[in-house]
């Protein structure tokens, strides 16, 4: 069976690497294309971090390429490091996560390679045709590379990570990353407080407010219903813009797009900006004053009322449940 | 420091949008099209790299006859020239094809900094700086929340999903921006009709010395086999706080197994 090389993608953690889990959603959706193997692409050490669960889910082998050169490097490392393995293992296709580093590295790719390149997609099928969710999630596209070897890169959250033990054998990659692939230089990398909650784009649960949450104080109340749920805080683009929480966990066509299994929406009227990035979400609730917010239309479970009444009871209600 | 500024019109994301059904393209004629949004931010900041270092704002936008609008637009905030690539057989090209049609375009004038935005709100794919900077061979500073020039010395706030990383590189560059980067300004009335007046360069294929065959819906690296409008959600259970909303939400939830 042929090779499917599935790029690893890792968070710092502390000191050291942890494994983000669309590699194991990209490990399960490869295995429809031959059988995967898993590239590590970074610091010395990263592969020791993360090579049992890779193996655990059905990575055959483990492309190891581990240097400084790689780590303090912005993206192209990466990219020549998966150019150089499609060439030595005819490789059937390349999988890599829909994040921004991700597709940077993908497209990189496809002009080495000479391929053409599917990004953010759903669902991969063994004739080669993957699905794709387009303009905000509104139309679903079934599509087809058409030159060269493949290459997709899969949206977070859209494939069941499905366990499959495999060998896991180490192969070390030899490769000198080349001058030109170092004209980004990484000079340091600063963590921002998350609360210890999940990261927006791989969790499980979000909860997220809008402008109906009134400031910045108020959403202390949205971070506590999501500690209660155990999920991460989004927020709409009114949200942020207003100064109610950071850019950075902003929701929507211009902010990150979130696909989880329960998205709360609190305080959100639903303007297209904002169902663009959450509405391919499982299972969504919805919490507003106004019964006729369009953020109704897309919620399996509607409240129309006063969030200040509403939120401090569910939290307290989900935490008695859960005790 | 000469800057150009990748622009690209987009059927507005406020609007319905969906795909040409005759060819799978994506429907232009019959949508409201708008200056991608993600690209102002980017032309804010070649303004503002303009106003402290000197040099000249050039946009650059590949698209039929209508993206004038899209170029007039971004005149008026205040870049000093455009560049227009249009020809019928670019029709359906695919982001690979696209990409080398921009670095033949970038190839016509002199410039030490190319700014995008973020990504494009119709296709989304995120990548054209990506594909720019490794078929030019050079720097591509990407996620910019901000830029700092230093002579040919360029530093980056690069946003990560977790915080931020600082990354360097030197011009000639390519950055893509992030829209928390700074405030779009709006045209002003004279810039709106000073930008009347500025010069359009309109380049064909055959102009960047591209053959028509590698470029166009018969050229592309991949294909729409087929789409379909995402079918309506069934109706959802709605109902109104009388003091229980709270306890009926947290069933619901209980009944799905979040709880």
């Amino acid at each position: 069976m042929s090779e499917v090389l599935v790029l690893v993608e890792t968070v710092a953690d502390g000191d050291g690497v942890a494994l983000k889990k669309v590699t194991l959603e990209m490990l399960t959706a490869a295995r429809a294309l031959g059988e995967p193997s898993a590239v590590v692409a970074g610091a010395v050490g990263t592969a020791a971090a993360v090579k049992e669960r890779v193996a655990e889910y059905g990575a055959a082998k483990i492309y190891v390429a581990e240097s400084d050169d790689i780590d303090n490097h912005l993206v192209a490392p990466k990219a020549e490091v998966l150019a150089k393995l499609v060439a030595d293992t005819s490789a059937a296709a390349v999988i890599l996560p829909s994040t921004q580093e991700g597709k940077e590295v993908a497209g990189r790719l496809a002009i080495k390679i000479g391929s053409g390149l599917l990004t953010d997609i759903s669902e991969v099928n063994s004739d080669g045709t993957a699905t794709q969710v387009v303009f905000a999630g509104a139309v679903i596209v079934k599509s087809k590379v058409a030159k060269g070897t493949p290459i997709y890169t899969v949206r977070p959250n859209s494939v069941a990570p499905q366990p499959q033990p495999a060998a896991g054998e180490e192969v070390p990659v030899d490769i000198a990353i080349s001058d030109d692939a170092k004209r980004v230089t990484v000079v340091g990398r600063t963590l921002e407080a998350s609360g210890g909650r999940p990261e927006l784009t791989e969790a499980s649960i979000i909860v997220s407010g809008g402008r109906g949450v009134g400031s910045a104080e108020n959403f202390a109340l949205i971070e506590g219903l999501a500690d209660s749920l155990g999920g991460a805080v989004g927020a709409s683009r009114a949200a942020t813009d207003s100064g109610f929480y950071p850019h950075q966990y902003q929701v929507g066509q211009t902010g990150k797009t979130v696909s989880p299994q329960l998205y709360v929406a609190v305080g959100i009227s639903g303007a297209i900006q904002h169902r663009a990035g959450m509405q391919t979400s499982k299972t969504i609730v919805a919490i507003n004053k106004d019964n006729e917010a369009p953020i109704f239309e897309l919620a399996d479970f509607g409240v129309v009322g006063d969030l200040f009444q509403i939120v401090p009871v569910l939290t307290e209600e989900i935490t008695k449940r859960k005790a | 420091m000469n800057i150009v500024v990748l622009v690209k019109q987009v059927p507005d994301s406020g609007s319905e949008r969906t795909l040409d059904s005759s060819d799978n393209t994506v429907a232009r004629a019959s949508a409201d099209n708008v200056i991608n949004e993600m690209d102002e931010y980017a032309i804010e900041e070649a303004l503002q790299v303009k106003e402290a270092h000197g040099g000249e704002v050039t946009i650059l936008t590949m698209g039929p006859d209508s993206a004038t609008d899209t170029i007039r637009k971004a005149l008026s905030m205040g870049a000093d020239k455009a560049i227009h690539v249009t020809d019928p057989a670019l029709h359906g090209s695919c982001v690979i094809a696209t990409s080398a049609v921009l670095a033949k375009a970038l190839g016509t004038i002199e410039w030490d900094l190319v700014l995008s935005g973020a990504q494009s709100t119709d296709g989304g794919l995120t990548m054209m700086p990506a594909l720019l900077a490794e078929r030019l061979g050079v720097a591509h500073l990407s996620g910019a929340r901000k830029l700092t020039v230093d002579g040919s010395k360029l530093t980056v706030e690069r946003q990560t999903d977790g915080g931020y990383w600082t990354i360097e590189g030197q011009t000639p560059a390519i950055v893509s921006t992030w829209d928390t980067m700074n405030e779009p300004r709006y045209p002003s009335f004279k810039g709106i009709m000073a930008a009347k007046n500025k010069p359009v360069t309109t380049l064909s294929l055959a102009d960047l010395g591209v053959d028509a065959s590698e470029v166009g819906l018969g050229a592309a690296t991949s294909t729409v086999l087929e789409f379909a409008n995402r079918p309506p959600k069934g109706e959802g259970e709605q109902v109104k706080d009388e003091g229980d909303g709270a306890a009926k939400l947290a069933d619901f939830l209980a009944s799905k197994k979040f709880v």
